[in-house]
């Protein structure tokens, strides 16, 4: 049944190239992100659960 | 909080509201109360398997019928009541704002109660769908997917009506879990209904058993893990009352976790009849699992730096310290048994329930208690009524669990060692499977009673609880206020992730990307490469009367302890016979590989013996195989299959693209009693009555076609 569908998407064979791609970029970004996220930014969201609130 | 933040918020007036805590109270109560009932059950099932009579000769409470009923009361009930109580308490405190609606979280609330009540009814009357942890036929799936619904619009209608920015590490949490778990279950209950009760599943064979595992596992991970890193995230820095240890690993965590979780369903399909690649994607991404897995364990119990000295002190601390530990320790044993060689020698035995309860008695059930000895005094105004009686809880869990898997483990070694020996000339050492059986009997009793100690445990908790609320004063609502949320054009951005979660409907799309890609990946080449299941030209759709039968096997859940798989080594086939290839089973609607072999592998039973020997085992085991510890079944052959439905059947299974002739429904009424006709003949030559329009005649026929199709 899903076989009609995806067979008549064409140059499905770049999907995977495509996210993997995606994927990677997304991580990379990330990491980069994380490593650079201001100190007060991560101050604030990691004392959100607590009342006493900084 | 920063300076720009706090500045701008100072500009805008303050807005007073209210937290609804009685929809959380509902929650709690009713995850007491299911918890107990499902624990029940399951020790119930634990003493069936050392003493049949527990099953009390009553179709209701066999084994194959309550085991279901188990595995569904923990995780729907227990796990996803205190996943809602959870929520609630905590979803609308972080984001600073009431929740959406109170109607919809009440509808939430007794829909999911009416929903586990029809569960309870249906699975011991045998209406299931045999499929693990999707037994739930297909008009209580529809309710499910309609409850689901309403907590997603609460969920994320509050988180739009927030008046925090930035939405915290658990929300995330909380929402992947909507998004997957929805994903999951559209997909996996995909079925054709045949009656009010009754469907089969759209999918066949090795196409259905990769679609119910990339389920059943991401079940596991989205409905018993994310939501509970969520509750972690949030109540463990509550309860230590310091931020979680790392924030940044918590936003690393949340992405890897995802998006890796998905892809490593095949890893229950190891050895089997599914393609390899899909095979070994499975194990690939399970040991890149233990990176997302370990990071969040080390965050949660590195949050408690410096603050060991409260854990001696704390009930609360305690059980969260012991449920991260376990959560730690089953998502390394996770990957490890995803690797070939360990699960050639896990794989259908008991290490995978001990597996599993790491994480159900000691993750779910150990952060659940520790939220609960949190929440009750918090929303009572009081302390916890008995500090004593709640660290003895602590240490009835504790050695509960450990009383349960060790056991459990070494019997998992037990049988899979004793599967395997051959003797010097080359035969099997147990060449009768009951040995085995016998052989881990006392395992068996002891892992009862770890159980029986980790629900008394329970017991305990519901009396400390109960008076710990009678001595305080139950807060219906708490107010709460909070400047208004700033326009966008006033904010100040900090990087493109908090900009990314600020807009949650843009953060919920990724996540689904995230989840939604793994899936495609290993379902797309299944469903459209023909070379992945190798067809065979002997093997023909199941006649009328072994249709007929097959239901019945699914009815009596012998999924539950027999598997249909024979895994390519010598010492299954010198046991069972010829390995099972992938095209034997392009007709099985539903698949019925199974994943556990308390009895036998089933898949070659076809012709090994005459109708009169499964005649006898049925009415009472114990008359062919002495000692053994499967149900009686004599039912069967008093009750009449259901003849009528037959022609309707072979039209669902012809929509289901099984070739049955045009026109043969109208035959199959005729060619069924055909079929029992020959067998009841048989039967009265080896002095046996009976008729042909009773159970146990379908299902003979059944059991005697199973496996025999590649022999012709």
């Amino acid at each position: 049944m899903f076989k009609h569908y995806f067979e008549g998407i064409s140059g499905i064979a770049s999907y995977p190239i495509f996210s993997l791609t995606i994927f990677f970029v997304f991580f990379m970004a990330l990491g980069f992100w994380v490593f650079k996220a201001k100190k007060d930014y991560i101050k604030h969201m990691e004392n959100l659960p607590l009342d006493n609130e900084k | 909080m920063s300076k720009d933040l706090s500045e701008n918020r100072n500009q805008h007036q303050l807005e007073h509201f209210e937290y609804d805590n009685t929809i959380v109270k509902y929650f709690m109560v009713a995850t007491v109360v299911f918890g107990i009932v499902g624990m029940l059950v399951g020790l119930t099932a634990a003493i069936q398997l050392f003493y049949p009579i527990f099953n009390f000769d009553l179709p209701y409470t066999t084994f194959g019928r309550i085991r279901p009923l188990h595995t569904n009361a923990i995780i729907f009930a227990f796990v996803g009541n205190a996943m809602f109580a959870g929520i609630y308490y905590s979803l609308p405190r972080l984001l600073k704002t009431a929740v959406f609606s109170p109607l919809l979280s009440r509808i939430n609330f007794w829909g999911w109660q009416s929903i586990i009540v029809a569960a309870a009814i249906t699975l011991p009357l045998g209406l299931t769908t045999g499929k693990e942890y999707a037994e739930l036929e297909w008009p209580i799936d529809i309710a499910i997917t309609l409850i689901w619904v309403v907590f997603g619009i609460n969920l994320i209608g509050t988180i739009i009506k927030r008046r925090e920015k930035h939405m915290y590490v658990a929300v995330w949490f909380y929402l992947a879990t909507f998004i997957t778990v929805a994903m999951l279950h559209l997909v996996n209950s995909f079925e054709l209904p045949v009656s009010l009760f009754k469907s089969y599943s759209w999918y066949a064979g090795v196409q259905d058993a990769l679609v119910q595992w990339w389920y059943g596992h991401n079940a596991v991970a989205f409905f018993l893990t994310t939501p509970f890193l969520g509750l972690m995230y949030y109540y463990m820095p509550k309860a230590a009352n310091r931020p979680v240890y790392s924030y940044k690993l918590s936003i690393i965590h949340f992405w890897s976790l995802i998006f890796i979780y998905i892809w490593a369903g095949p890893h229950h399909l190891i050895y089997t009849s599914l393609p390899d690649w899909a095979q070994s994607l499975g194990t690939v991404f399970s040991i890149m699992l233990i990176a997302p897995s370990w990071g969040g364990m080390l965050n949660g119990l590195l949050t408690l730096r410096g603050a060991w000295d409260k854990v001696r002190e704390d009930p609360v601390l305690k059980f969260f310290v012991v449920a991260v530990t376990a959560y730690g320790m089953a998502t390394l044993e996770g990957p490890l048994l995803s690797l070939k060689n360990v699960n050639a020698i896990a794989h259908y035995t008991d290490w995978i329930v001990a597996h599993v309860h790491i994480g159900g008695l000691g993750w779910n059930g150990f952060m659940t208690f520790g939220m609960l000895y949190w929440l009750v005094p918090k929303m009572w105004r009081t302390s916890i009524y008995s500090n004593s009686l709640a660290n003895t809880h602590f240490w009835l869990g504790t050695l509960g669990i450990l009383i349960y898997a060790l056991p459990m483990y070494w019997a998992g070694f037990v049988q899979a060692l004793m599967w395997k020996e051959f003797t010097p000339d080359g035969l099997l050492a147990y060449p009768n499977f009951l040995e085995t059986t016998k052989q881990i009997i006392p395992l068996h009793m002891s892992r009862a009673v770890g159980g029986t100690l980790y629900l008394i445990g329970a017991l305990v908790m519901v009396y400390n609880l109960l008076k710990t609320a009678g001595q305080g004063d139950f807060l219906a609502s708490e107010k709460d206020s909070a400047p208004a949320l700033l326009k966008e054009t006033e904010s100040v951005e900090t990087g493109w992730h908090n900009a990314l979660e600020s807009k949650p409907i843009l953060f919920t799309v990724l996540s689904f990307v995230a989840v939604a890609i793994g899936g495609v990946v290993e379902f797309l080449p299944s469903f459209l490469i023909k070379s992945n299941v190798p067809t065979i030209s002997s093997v023909e759709p199941y006649t009328p009367l072994e249709l007929a039968g097959r239901d019945i096997y699914l009815k009596e859940g012998c999924v539950n302890c027999h598997s249909q798989m024979i895994r390519p080594f010598r010492s299954e086939t010198e046991r069972y016979g010829e390995y099972s290839k992938a095209g034997e089973f392009v007709y099985d609607h539903p698949f019925l590989w199974g994943s556990k072999r308390t009895g036998p592998d089933l898949h070659r039973i076809g012709s090994k013996y005459p109708d009169s020997w499964h005649y006898n085992h049925m009415i009472d085991p114990t008359t062919m195989s002495p000692g053994s510890v499967m149900p009686a079944y004599p039912w069967l052959a008093e009750e009449n299959y259901d003849i009528a439905s037959l022609p309707t059947k072979i039209n669902a299974m012809r929509t289901l693209g099984v070739p049955y002739a045009e026109g043969f429904e109208n035959e199959a009424i005729n060619n069924a009693n055909t079929q029992a006709e020959k067998i009841v003949d048989g039967l009265r030559e080896a002095k046996i009555k009976t008729s042909k329009e009773k159970e146990i005649v379908a299902l003979i026929a059944y059991l005697q076609r199973l496996g025999t199709d590649i022999k012709k």
